[in-house]
């Protein structure tokens, strides 16, 4: 029968994606969690041996690794208020009939499409440089001292430029959302004698409940891996005050051969991100049953 | 009957609309204009008004090969999407026309690869790499590229084709098509629309994909990624240069942004917001 066929040849459609995915996913991880149990070092390779979990325990015992997990978390939970609330506030905005809506739209999400080094490296020496910079300009301008965002707020300046990277995103979802609400809807809610307010806190947002859990949900699994912005702008530092979890792992992994305590590290993001994981697919999964 | 909008109304919303935009817009916009600069205009303070040289974009080329880097992030960029789209369109097909109760298990599943962290595999793909003589190649790099896209692409795939309406299938199979006619006459036309769209969203991802790029890379398969971020480490005052090189890097990238933003906002929430 024509189904019989249809099913066996559909598996056969599907297996190469599965099978490829799979490896990916499983190969490196099992690996991952293998070392992480290991005193591993390529450079140094008669100490090597399995240690158990002292490689984890330097989670709550070594500073730097706490501090990379506080700072992770730091980054996710700041960009997200500033993407979140400052998204809404410009969905608002843009959904009003305005002039030149076209462009002001194109204008507002190109950010997103910036290459994270170049955002960094812009934002680095031509917005922040405490010397040449514009914002250093503007302080001067002012009488003020420029401030060095890099040497004395390094973990801010780097989630000002993810939170620049990750407005339009935000925005754009919103306003997307936003604009398949029912002009109706609106309309009656006008003749009712509804203000601004209420209309937005009682219609709009409800609405838009749903877009803005998407946006949180799909935002941190990025921002719990931002790494090129760090890179390029505080290397991590002043010590490690800007170090974020995937950032100390490349440390320890590449640079100073730590794999054991690196792969911990690992570990530990995929805990975190798993734990994300777990609010996304239950949000997109509810999405699927329609 | 559309709401009334007053003039006043529409003139205060159009200038707070403009000047987010333009303060939002205004790193790139300073960025393309530096890019113009000399290297002593570009710290002679804030201006807006470039001499209009283009010595920075010759000495880019010219001092830093700039356009072999350019070249392997079309190669890379282009090569695994084409990768991707090869692999996952008869994936995406039959979960869309001839779904069993286990699709819905696997394109979650396909979608939880895709929030594993890169750091948590680093030292084991790095491994691999080393090993298999893939670091620094643009094979390995674009196999790297088309699985780290691979669950997006079904995932789009699988949403635009399940838009197709399944009566036009069943015709076709009434009328006697076989499977393989059905696939090339009659789904085909009606998918190129949205095979086009995931394409587009996710030549810009890979473009801008900058871990793995830049971490199993040195020099022969290096993108612009790993280009720019060697600008990073200081060697004088070279803004004017760094300007030209970065927008070289997304000028392209910007214009194809432009026409892909309802593809993005369908591609990167897998279909939950439309």
């Amino acid at each position: 029968m024509a189904t019989q066929q249809t099913h066996s040849l559909a598996r056969f459609m599907m297996a190469p994606s599965v099978i490829l995915l799979f490896i990916w996913m499983i190969v490196p991880l099992v690996f991952t969690i293998w070392f992480s149990f290991l005193q591993y070092n390529p450079l140094n390779p008669i100490r090597d041996g399995f240690v158990w979990f002292s490689n984890y325990k330097l989670f709550y015992s070594n500073p730097a690794f706490l501090q990379s997990i506080l700072n992770t978390l730091t980054i996710v939970v700041s960009v997200l208020a500033i993407t979140v609330v400052g998204g809404i506030l410009l969905a608002l905005l843009l959904d009003q009939p305005i002039w030149g809506q076209g462009i002001v739209r194109i204008l507002v999400i190109s950010p997103f499409f910036v290459m994270p080094p170049v955002a960094a490296l812009v934002w680095k020496n031509m917005i922040m440089h405490p010397q040449y910079g514009v914002f250093a300009d503007i302080a001067r301008f002012f009488g003020a001292n420029p401030i060095d965002w890099f040497g004395q707020h390094p973990l801010t300046a780097v989630i000002l430029i993810v939170a620049w990277q990750w407005l339009p995103f935000a925005t754009l979802i919103l306003l997307t959302s936003l604009q398949s609400l029912d002009e109706e809807q609106k309309e009656a809610a006008e003749m009712d004698g509804a203000g601004f307010i209420s209309r937005f806190i009682y219609l709009t947002l409800p609405h838009m409940s749903r877009a803005i859990t998407v946006v949180i949900l799909i935002q941190t699994i990025f921002l719990l891996s931002v790494y090129a912005e760090i890179l390029v702008t505080t290397n991590g530092g002043p010590g490690y005050a800007s170090t974020n979890l995937p950032f100390l792992v490349y440390q320890k992994a590449l640079l100073e051969f730590k794999i054991g305590q690196a792969s911990a590290g690992g570990v530990i993001a995929v805990i975190l991100a798993n734990i994300v994981a777990f609010f996304v697919m239950r949000a997109v999964g509810k999405n699927l049953d329609k | 009957m559309a709401r009334a909008v007053t003039t006043r109304h529409k003139t205060i919303a159009t200038a707070a609309a403009w000047i987010v935009a333009l303060l939002i817009f205004f790193p790139i916009l300073y960025t393309i204009i530096t890019s113009f600069k000399s290297e002593q205009e570009a710290i002679q303070g804030f201006s807006l008004l470039p001499s209009g040289t283009m010595e920075s974009y010759t000495e880019v080329e010219a001092q830093r090969g700039y356009f072999k880097f350019f070249l392997n992030s079309v190669v890379l960029s282009v090569g695994s999407t084409v990768l991707a789209l090869v692999i996952a369109i008869p994936a995406a097909w039959s979960m869309a026309f001839s779904p069993t109760k286990r699709t819905k298990d696997i394109l979650m599943w396909m979608l939880s690869t895709k929030m594993m962290p890169a750091v948590a595999v680093l030292f084991p793909i790095y491994l691999i790499f080393r090993d298999t003589g893939l670091l620094d190649s643009r094979v390995g790099l674009t196999v790297m590229l088309m699985l780290i896209n691979l669950p997006i692409v079904v995932w789009m795939l699988y949403t635009y084709f399940r838009e197709i309406p399944g009566e036009i299938l069943e015709a076709a199979r009434m009328d006697g098509a076989s499977l393989w006619n059905e696939i090339i006459y009659v789904l085909t036309p009606m998918a190129v629309p949205g095979i086009a769209s995931t394409m587009l969203l996710n030549i810009i991802l890979a473009w801008n994909e900058a871990f793995w790029t830049i971490r199993l890379t040195t020099t022969n398969a290096a993108p612009l990624t790993a280009f720019i971020s060697s600008f990073s480490s200081p060697q004088g005052l070279f803004w004017a240069k760094l300007s030209a090189a970065s927008t070289l890097a997304i000028a392209p990238i910007l214009i194809m942004g432009w026409f892909s933003q309802k593809q993005l906002v369908r591609g990167l929430t897998f279909g939950a917001v439309k």
